[in-house]
Parts: structure tokens; sequence; C-alpha cells
């Protein structure tokens, strides 16, 4: 199976903490390197996907970017969709791609969310994502709407504070293969359970980082993928499934979109969840990353946690997952840390993931959520 | 001084602050297909009708899930911490986010049958969870 649609080029900024850096910076500079990586010039460039910004908030990100680097595209929009983002953004642009509207798409994001914004303004930002009405004026926040979710999970399926901490180690170790990941420090179990509470079962260190960062995708034609320098890795499989915004009003809190799109990606690309060589997975914080394992069917419920402390998301694990750190320990910088996921599955891929490689990794799957587990993108991608 | 985000009611929302105002908590049932509305609007999320009809509410419910908070989401929140949210499942069907009375203790169970009150915060009434005599005690 195919969607027709190829990724071409692929590169990711420094991420951290980033003096200096402007969300429009960071885009420019994520955008030119993956068309360069594309052996690619931004003339060969007709078509441009954009996410958000909290630090440059606007209402046309794509045309304030266009307009910032001097691109004048044959299509340019922008995708808002939380965390979903990046995956939706490369779902879309393999469907320009693939019908023909355009031949090179480039996706880019960034944000100096850190720097920019500091972690109070982060944290009271993403806030206002809960509802004006039924959840604000009770103090939600994000990391307590995904609190809500793991006390509830928890309780079900038996999954302990101490599991969702091993998730959290296991990132760190991944994280400290990359030379270019926020925290690199190894931390333990007991750290994590000894990390301030941020709310119940959560801690700090459930949590993913507030980082600087951008990251960018070409996503080619068939025919147009004949004029980068690399091999494509191809998009073999995307799927979307949706359910609610705000956890006030999720039909369960057990059960979310990922389990549809991860199906349509499976089904598109003809493979199966045990056929992945390679996972990169929100892990917004480790109850996300534990939903989405168990959801997708990469693990049966309640066996994830278990899973994670046996090393099985390891590098040489039954499923290396997040081989770059994930949000958790690599960096989050709004939509970008959605595309660190999937450039991060281009390098595994393409076999250029270094000290963090997945022998032979031909398969790999990328999923993003945005809101509280509320939207949610699968892809399936293969080395060709 | 506090700047806690406070509803504003809309067409779609205005019965229920209005209710939580004189102490009336509602609902909404769809008149065409019996729906219960989780959290109020003007079309029925399952047949996409606009008859929606306001009910009143016993105001007994279970906890479908807490959390304890003690990371303020904005400077509003910060001399509240450690506060606690719940998610009620209602019995008659719909569902709340609202803090609990008294806080973390004595703990509470998923599943806790418990009641909603109200509470004045600067001047508008907001649902709070109530633990019922003798639960949890």
């Amino acid at each position: 199976m195919t969607m027709n649609a190829f990724i071409t080029g692929a590169f990711d900024t420094a991420v951290g903490e980033l003096p200096g850096s402007s969300c429009m910076g960071l885009h420019a500079e994520a955008a030119l390197g993956a068309v360069a990586d594309a052996g690619l010039t931004l003339a060969d460039i007709d078509g441009v996907l954009c996410a958000y910004s909290f630090t440059e908030p606007h209402l046309m990100l794509a045309s304030v970017f266009c307009e910032f680097v001097g691109l004048h595209p044959g299509f340019c929009a922008a995708v808002q969709a939380g965390g979903a983002s990046a995956c939706i953004m490369v779902m879309q642009a393999a469907a320009l791609v693939a019908s023909g509207q355009c031949r090179h798409v480039l996706v880019v994001t960034g944000d100096n969310r850190l720097t920019g914004l500091s972690r109070d303004g982060a944290v009271a930002a993403l806030a206002e994502v809960g509802h004006p009405q039924f959840e604000r004026p009770f103090g939600i926040s994000v990391p307590a709407s995904y609190a809500l979710v793991a006390q509830r999970y928890l309780h079900e399926f038996g999954t302990t504070p101490e599991q969702l901490a091993a998730i959290a180690v296991e990132h760190r170790r991944h994280a400290g293969r990359h030379p270019k990941a926020h925290r690199r420090e190894p931390i333990t179990v007991e750290q994590v359970m000894a990390s301030r509470p941020i709310a119940s079962p959560l801690r700090l260190l459930d949590c993913c980082l507030i980082s600087d960062g951008g990251a960018a995708l070409v996503v080619s034609s068939r025919a147009a993928a004949a004029d980068a320098r690399r091999p494509a890795i191809e998009i073999l499989g995307a799927g979307q499934g949706h359910t609610h915004e705000h956890i006030v009003a999720a039909p369960s809190l057990v059960d979310f979109g990922c389990k549809a799109s991860s199906a349509a990606a499976f089904r598109r690309a003809g493979v199966a969840a045990a056929d992945i060589d390679v996972a990169l997975i929100y892990d917004s914080f480790t109850i996300t990353l534990l939903v989405e394992l168990e959801s997708i069917g990469f693990f049966e419920r309640g066996e994830a946690g278990l899973a994670a402390a046996r090393g099985e998301l390891g590098l040489g694990g039954r499923l290396p997952c997040n081989t770059h750190g994930g949000l958790l320990s690599y960096g989050h910088s709004g939509a970008a840390g959605g595309m660190f996921h999937a450039v991060e599955a281009v390098h595994q891929l393409r076999g250029s993931a270094d000290a963090r490689q997945v022998p032979g990794a031909e398969l790999a799957f990328v999923h993003g959520d945005g809101g509280i587990l509320s939207a949610h993108c699968s892809l399936v991608l293969g080395r060709r | 001084m506090s700047t806690r985000p406070l509803p504003h009611p809309n067409a779609d929302t205005r019965p229920f602050w209005d209710g939580c105002a004189v102490g009336e908590l509602r609902y909404q049932r769809c008149d065409r297909c019996g729906q219960v509305q989780l959290i109020p609007r003007s079309r029925c999320a399952a047949c996409q009708g606009t008859a929606l009809t306001w009910q009143r509410s016993d105001g007994r419910g279970r906890i479908l899930s807490h959390t304890t908070v003690h990371r303020a989401p904005s400077e509003a929140f910060r001399s509240e911490v450690p506060y606690v949210m719940a998610l009620v499942d209602m019995d008659e069907g719909f569902r709340l986010m609202a803090n609990v009375q008294g806080g973390a203790e004595p703990a509470l169970a998923i599943g806790q049958p418990v009641r909603i009150g109200f509470v004045d915060v600067d001047g508008t009434a907001l649902p709070i969870v109530q633990r019922l005599d003798g639960e949890g005690a």
C-alpha cells in the first residue's frame, strides 16, 4: 500500500534554552535546513504548512512565515491541533502531493517557548485550552487534565506511579545518547517519585520539558522525490481520530482517538503494530505515552507500565520508543515537539541515528496527540 | 486580589449559570432522542436537534476521577494550592468538573457518591463537590 508521498528532507535546530532565538528565526532555520537536507532550494517549494506559536501568535502564521523567509508558494496554510499538529501537517502534505496540487511541501514548526515566554507563561498559556465556562473557573491546567486521566487509568488497570516513573527514566536514558537533547543527565525511579507533585498522581518528572527549538520536513510527490539527493522515506499510512476537545466532555477516560487513528494508519500501510521496528509516540506526560501504547495495541491493557519497568521501551527492547528522548527529555517546543518525533523517525529509517540507532529499522510509527488526548494522528513511515 | 477566570454565560449556557445563582443544578435532555448532554450546548450532540429541555438535577453523582493540584495554572490560583478537582458523573447522565470542598482529606475514592453544592466566588455561584455525611470520613 502507498499514499504516494515521500519525506525527502528533515532538519531540527538545537533545542533547549536558546537565548537570542525567535519563533520565526527557528522556523526559518528549520525550513532552510530541511530544504538543504533534501538537496533542494526554496524555489522548489510550492506548498507550505505551519502550525501555531505562543511567542509570536498570529491568525495567519503560515503567511507570516512565508513573508519572513521570502517564500511565495502556490499553497499556504496553518494547522492548529496542538500536539497532533505535526503529524496532521505531514498527513495533509501527503494529500497535497499525492493529489498533484504540489510537488514539494514544506512542513515547518518552531517556537522559543522557554526563553520567549518563561515557564509560568507557558503553563498559563496552555491552561487556556481548558473550557472557559466548565473547566477554567475551577483551576484546570493541562497537567491537571492529564492527571484526571491518569488517576482513572491507574484505578482501572492497576498501573502504578512507579511504572509511570520508569517511562520517564527510559526517556532520559534515550536522551543521553542524543547530543542535542535538552536534558541528558540520567534519572532514577526514586528521583521521579521524589520530584515535586504537580497534580496527583503526576510529578514534575512525569511532565514534558518546555524548550526552544524548531523542526521541519519536506514532503514530496513520487515524481518530485527523484529531484532529492537522498533516498526518500515513504509515508505508507496515515490516520486520525477525534473524540472530544475538553476532558469534561470526553466520552471515556480510558479509550481515545489513538485507537482509530492508528488502526487507519496500519490498514493503509498494510502492516500491524507487531511489524513496527521503532515507535515515536507523543509523550507530553508519562501517562500520555502509557495510554497510547496500550490503546494502539503495542501492549495489552495494564502491561505497558510493566514493560517500561523491564526496559522494553529501550534501545534493544521489544519496542524501542522515543529514541531521541521524547518531549520528556529531548525537548518540547510547541508544535515542534511533535515534529521532533517525526524527524527522529527519519533519522532511524535512514540509519543515521548514530548511538541511538535501532539496527535495521525499516518501519517506524509516529503518533501525535493534541489537547487532552483529544485529537490524534498516526503515521507509518518506511524505508523505500 | 483575585483574577480567577469566571464563567461568561452565553446564549447556550445562561440557564445553567442562572440555575447555579439560585442554588439549582440544571442539565439538558434532548426532546427528540432523549440524549442527556454531558455539558450544556444548543444542539444535541447525538442527533443535532435543537429541542433541548432544561431539567433540574437532584445533585447526586459519583466521582469519575480526581486530582490534587499543587502547581497553579496562573497567579489567580497560587493562593489556593493544593486544591482538589473532580470529574463527577451525575446520576442523571451529565457530567461536571468542579473543586472538592474541604480539599484532599478525607481521601476521595473513584466511584464515591457525592453531591453538588454551590460556592460564591467573587460574586458568581460555582458548583462545588461535597462529600456525603459519613462517606470517606
